[in-house]
């Protein structure tokens, strides 16, 4: 395309960017904001009597003042806080060894391993898991066989294997970041970390560290999102002290009818969660813009 | 072999135009069901007979209500919750239809059952339901290993430390609440009393809480649960007891000393229903007796199609005298329709006992 047509057609390219723009905008505000804007109107408002409400701030006091709710979430975002750090923890070795050790086909192929999961629903890997982890399941019985255990382990149905769950399912969403920043990363600057008399430790924390930070960010903010906004691994795996705040949430809207309560727990956590990511772009001293660019 | 499969052909063209001729355009039938409601073979018969498409969708009684209160009462032609749940959702969030009972074969239907339901599904003067299947809720026993069980406050006995199982939902607070020797029907129009009765379920639930493995919720998982031996006394419904009773003597269903708890499924219509043509003729339809015995069969719990006993394998009824004899029959406690606001305060209590450590 010449540059006189460009002009000539620079009308038809405006109506082109905004055609294009056109589907993310209508998703966002159809899918995303306007379902927003209604939970809000439906959080503020309380049941009086049969077909009839009135505006009420009720529910949101109902969170900070009966204990359970309030619990529910302050476990559920410790409990995806150590999830995520345990994550990161597991996969940023793996990353490592993926993006700076190996090279050509086996580093494809060990990428391909770790996307492997994936291509099962999350329910299928969840149900895996509880094969696993049952009174009655494989690793219960290998000890037995192995003559570890007397009777029937039951692993299931506690914390750990919410745990096991949650790492387990956000693993990709921590290697894939991380892959991608560690590659970005200039071998040569760990060649002269050494070369000026760093050992593994000093190069890894004043030059690998700093630089894979906002991968570090990024994958910690989705694996984080995605555990708080977990519903079957915690449900499935934590059998009956599985306190989850989605849970909460679901139960809320699906078998107490109330759906005003479940509105504004969901308002909540979308207001808590935000603010836990900020303070931690805070702590760690990230600029939101680097860590999602 | 191709005449006979270009005759099969026209006889569903045949049917099919009957089908549009005889009922506006009722093309399909989106059932929202429980499952074993609606078995293949059964379907299969009445697509072929009316030439109408059958969608089912298996769901249960909350599940029921959220779906259809979404939507305002639309996407789906004819519904199945219980009895005891359908006025007040209807009160509520008016999802609902009023039957015409004048479409429907009553002459099919055990009288008793059918009266049962009109009179709890009324709503301002106009009925909501009709029968379909029944059955209750009580104690799914091993008897091996927990043979001391004879009611629902027996699950909290200390032999059976991590082997118990029931459900996070409103039956078991009924059913411990008359284990615990006290009427909460009767105390449903006072919420006084009833929030009273909640609070000692709620203590005994609380207590009890160690010895349950897991909250079960949805009927599969407990029969795993049981069939494995890693529970050996829930409170569930007798069909799966009775699943179970088939594959291993040992598990029984036990109708409880304080009464079972007795629901009706119904068959309601969606206030935006597309079909209600058809939905009438799938309730006629599956009443005939001999349908309505393969749908025992399926589902497990006999249905309130009159006559359709005699058609019912032996097993099955073999298997129910067994878990009621007449003074377990006589002892079921029905469930009388729930007024609206009672399920939020049962649902503190259960949030609670979720909770409470």
């Amino acid at each position: 395309m010449n540059r006189a047509s460009f002009h000539r057609n620079r009308s038809q390219f405006r109506l082109g960017f905004w055609l294009l723009l056109a589907p993310i905008v209508l998703w966002l505000s159809l899918l995303i904001i306007l379902p927003h804007v209604d939970m809000v109107l439906v959080s503020l408002r309380e049941r009086i009597a049969s077909r009839q409400y009135g505006f009420s701030l009720d529910n949101y006091t109902a969170f900070f003042t009966e204990p359970l709710y309030w619990n529910t979430f302050v476990r559920t975002a410790v409990m995806s806080i150590i999830a995520t750090l345990m994550t990161l923890i597991i996969a940023f070795p793996v990353s490592f060894y993926i993006a700076k050790v190996l090279s050509g086909r086996p580093k494809i192929a060990l990428f391909i391993l770790c996307l492997i999961p994936f291509w099962v629903s999350e329910l299928v890997r969840t149900y895996g898991w509880m094969i696993l982890l049952r009174e009655t399941g494989l690793i219960s019985g290998a000890l037995q066989w192995l003559g570890l255990a007397g009777q029937p382990v039951e692993l299931l149905y506690n914390d750990v294997a919410i745990m096991i769950g949650l790492i387990y399912t956000s693993m990709l969403f921590m290697v894939v970041p991380l892959v991608t920043t560690l590659d970005s990363l200039d071998n040569s600057l760990i060649e002269a970390g050494y070369d000026l008399g760093g050992n593994g430790w000093q190069v890894m924390t004043n030059i690998v560290i700093p630089h894979a930070m906002p991968g570090i960010m990024s994958g910690c903010i989705v694996v984080f999102m995605l555990t708080l906004g977990n519903y079957l691994t915690p449900t499935l795996l934590g059998g009956k002290d599985s306190l989850w705040f989605t849970e909460q949430i679901y139960t809320q809207f699906i078998t107490r009818f109330n759906w005003e309560q479940g509105a504004a727990f969901g308002i909540l956590l979308l207001i808590l969660s935000s603010l836990i990511v900020w303070l931690g772009l805070k702590l760690t001293k990230q600029s939101f813009t680097r860590v999602m660019s | 072999m191709r005449s006979l499969r270009y005759f099969k052909k026209l006889a569903v063209i045949g049917a099919v135009a009957s089908a549009v001729s005889f009922s506006a355009q009722a093309e399909t039938l989106r059932l929202l069901t429980w499952g074993g409601y609606a078995p293949q073979d059964v379907v299969e018969q009445f697509e072929q007979e009316t030439g109408v498409t059958v969608k089912i969708t298996l769901s249960n009684n909350e599940d029921m209500i959220s779906k259809l209160r979404a939507t305002r009462g639309a996407g789906f032609d004819l519904a199945q919750p219980s009895q005891d749940r359908i006025v007040s959702a209807q009160a509520d969030f008016n999802i609902y239809k009023p039957m015409d009972l004048s479409k429907i074969d009553t002459a099919k239907i055990i009288p008793s059952m059918l009266a049962a339901t009109q009179k709890n599904t009324e709503f301002e003067g106009e009925v909501y339901g009709v029968p379909h299947v029944w059955g209750t809720s009580g104690l799914i026993v091993n008897r091996s290993t927990a043979s001391t069980v004879k009611d629902y406050t027996d699950l909290c006995d200390d032999s059976l430390q991590g082997s118990v199982s029931y459900r996070l939902k409103r039956p078991t607070l009924i059913g411990f609440a008359f284990a615990l020797g006290e009427d909460p029907f009767a105390a449903y129009d006072n919420p006084d009393q009833y929030q009273a009765i909640l609070d000692k379920v709620e203590t005994r639930l609380i207590e009890c809480k160690s010895n349950v493995k897991a909250y079960w919720s949805g009927g599969d998982a407990l029969l795993n649960l049981v069939r494995s031996g890693e529970v050996s006394a829930a409170m569930a419904w007798d069909a799966g007891g009775w699943k179970l009773n088939a594959e291993n003597p040992d598990i029984r269903f036990v109708a409880p000393a304080s009464g079972a708890l007795g629901w009706i499924d119904t068959f309601v219509l969606p206030r935006k229903t597309k079909a209600e043509d058809a939905a009438y003729r799938w309730i006629n339809f599956v009443m005939q007796p001999e349908i309505a015995a393969r749908i025992t069969e399926s589902a497990g719990n006999f249905t309130a199609a009159q006559g359709s006993d005699e058609f019912v394998n032996d097993t099955l009824k073999t298997q129910f005298k067994e878990s009621f004899p007449q003074a377990a029959l006589d002892n079921i406690n029905w469930y009388p329709p729930v007024p609206a606001g009672l399920e939020e305060m049962e649902g503190k209590v259960l949030d609670r006992v979720k909770a409470a450590n």
